[in-house]
């Protein structure tokens, strides 16, 4: 078994022959013409044939991939219209006396150059389509006829590099995956595999050798790694996990866009659980209906030293921005307990569960807390922003978040900062004791969320670090239950929402039981989203 | 001649697409169209020229019209960089 590592485009598992693109092979010979006048109507013709291939293969790839992705071929037939590449073309032809060939080749290697030498990666990519664009019109040129003969059986293709047109122009059908030694993510060619839904790997470098050609292969485009001739325990684990990606994304199939309702019509939100901005993708391709629980700490756990109000903001932000209007719930700093960071210079404690952490740091520390809240205040404004505090066992650390929160706009209206006034605020609902006052509670805020592993861990009184009380602990416990249902009811006694973000949300068994209770929102990690419509619409 | 300022607000800057867009949109004016970033210069109504100019989000660049619609052209012009751009 041989294996290469390369860089994913498009996560998911194809098991199959390689078959390598094969190419006409055609040498580019210098040679002087007489009539330069022919030579150039002769690149004329060529250059008109060409654009009706790109027109046709513009039709072929709106079908199959839309129009943002078909949009590559327009832009082909722009650059074979553009009045430079002309030009140059003609002028190469009648002051060098040469045929139409060497001055399109020529003419073809100096603009992939500039665009070579330009210091962006997008516009570095940018070369191949030159290539592409040039390379249609020698071969019609040439006489010579561009393509694969592609076999009946489905394989994987592999390639030094596909241009855009030789991947459109390839019948899907038969197209397992890619695999090939060049080529970056930013390439059309990455772009129509992740549009077209095949599993592609780039990157590969010269190990990918077309001696290997109908060999047995398996691309995992989830860690971008192309096994040949993979032995019998990679295969078995290959073919499992291709079976698991299937039928998530048959599930996706069968319930994207579909509403979270159950057979009598009851609705629930189904948000999702992030602990970091890359995980956004996750959640949209999942179809989440908003993000009910992000988690703020890998900002204060990846870092160094404080995270800056312009980093937070950033990130905040661009998270905002990315949901598009879909509600994104931020929880504030929740470090301590059995999440450290050395730069807080927080003392150890006997009890940390018990301890200094979350909003206890923020309401004693509140230069860390304000920063925070000022970057929170300022991004709300690119979208729909609510923010959370955990750890609430009181009314009066409400009273006292609310002053804070009044000074950090008064600092910002002074310094004519743009913020959004009115954000949501909601607390979690990880201790007894706000269980206990969720009545005065819901007075304050606008929602609840319950974080059930706290909560559990708090009601029953185990540490859930210690392995040896696993006997004693039970997610289902009825006194956790108890505790959602009452901090359930005296949220909608106040007219607030309530959701869950903890593990017991995306727990299957107690979907049935949480509708019951009325509860407004299920926030659970991305690939639980649609599991867990599923069995929301199979409820009564 | 008319000319407008715009500083590029999408995050991946003039790329194949905007480019292509505007090509399309710039063909349609018999006035001269310019795009100037700092030193560099190019034909609006040139894909390679736009796009080489690598213009990146944040940067400032200049739209420069000369014609007979330029006034027309210059409108449409800036209305098609703030929604595409």
């Amino acid at each position: 078994m041989i294996t290469i590592t390369g860089k994913s485009v498009f996560g998911g598992v194809s098991i199959g022959k390689l078959s390598f693109y094969k190419r006409n092979q055609k040498v580019i010979k210098r040679t002087h013409v007489d009539d330069v006048k022919a030579e150039c109507t002769r690149f004329q013709g060529a250059k008109a044939s060409a654009i009706e291939q790109l027109k046709g293969l513009y039709d072929k790839a709106l079908e199959d991939v839309g129009e943002a992705n078909a949009m590559i071929f327009e832009i082909h037939q722009m650059m074979l219209e553009d009045l430079d590449y002309i030009e140059s073309i003609e002028n190469i032809i009648c002051a060098q006396e040469v045929n139409a060939e060497f001055a399109v080749a020529t003419t073809a290697d100096n603009f992939a150059q500039m665009f070579s030498s330009m210091d962006d990666a997008y516009m570095q990519g940018r070369a191949a389509d030159v290539k592409d664009v040039s390379e249609r019109v020698l071969n019609i040129l040439c006489g010579v006829d561009e393509g694969m003969n592609q076999t009946d059986e489905p394989c994987i293709i592999a390639s030094d590099d596909l241009a855009p047109s030789e991947t459109v122009q390839l019948d899907k059908s038969k197209v397992l995956g890619f695999a090939t030694m060049y080529g970056s993510s930013n390439s059309h060619t990455a772009i129509l595999a992740r549009t077209m839904n095949i599993p592609a790997v780039i990157g590969l470098g010269e190990e990918l050798r077309p001696q290997l050609d109908g060999q047995m292969a398996v691309i995992d485009g989830f860690t971008g790694k192309l096994y040949i001739d993979p032995d019998e325990a990679t295969l078995a684990e290959m073919q499992e996990k291709r079976a698991k990606d299937l039928a998530q994304k048959a599930l996706l199939e069968e319930l994207k866009g579909k509403e979270n309702v159950t057979k009598s019509g009851q609705k629930i939100n189904i948000y999702a659980n992030i602990g970091n901005v890359s995980d956004v993708g996750a959640v949209l391709k999942n179809d989440a209906g908003g993000i009910g629980l992000f988690r703020s700490e890998f900002l204060y756990l990846e870092n160094d030293t404080f995270p800056t109000e312009e980093q937070q903001f950033a990130v905040y932000k661009q998270v905002a921005e990315n949901m598009a209007g879909k509600k994104v719930i931020i929880r504030t700093l929740d470090i301590g307990a059995d999440k450290q960071v050395d730069y807080f210079g927080l003392d150890k404690e006997e009890n940390p569960a018990l301890g200094y952490r979350a909003i206890r740091i923020c309401l004693t520390r509140t230069e860390i807390f304000k920063t925070q809240l000022r970057a929170l205040y300022r991004a709300a404004v690119f979208g729909n922003i609510s923010i959370m505090f955990p750890m609430i066992i009181s009314v009066k650390e409400i009273q006292r978040i609310k002053e804070i929160i009044g000074e950090v706009q008064d600092e910002l209206k002074a310094q004519g900062i743009p913020f959004k006034e009115n954000v949501e605020t909601g607390v979690m609902i990880e201790t007894p004791a706000s269980v206990m006052i969720s009545r005065d509670l819901a007075r304050e805020v606008d929602f609840f969320s319950v974080g059930t592993n706290d909560l559990t861990q708090y009601t029953l009184a185990i540490d859930r670090q210690n392995s040896k009380l696993d006997e004693f602990y039970d997610p289902h416990h009825p006194a956790v239950l108890s505790m959602i249902r009452m901090a359930a009811e005296n949220a909608h006694a106040e007219g607030k929402w309530i959701g869950i973000c903890g593990e017991l949300g995306a727990d299957l068994e107690l979907t049935e039981e949480f509708l019951k209770m009325g509860l407004d929102e299920l926030s659970v990690s991305p690939s639980m989203i649609l599991p867990l419509r599923k069995r929301i619409r199979e409820c009564e | 001649m008319k000319e407008f300022k715009y500083a590029i607000t999408d995050p991946e800057g003039i790329h194949a697409r905007p480019a292509g867009l505007l090509v399309k949109q710039a063909a349609g004016y018999k006035s001269d169209i310019k795009i100037v970033k700092g030193e560099k210069s190019a034909d609006a109504k040139r894909i390679f020229g736009v796009m080489g100019l690598g213009a990146k989000t944040g940067e400032e660049i200049i739209i420069t019209a000369e014609g007979e619609d330029e006034e027309t052209a210059i409108a449409e012009l800036e209305a098609f960089f703030k929604e595409n751009l």
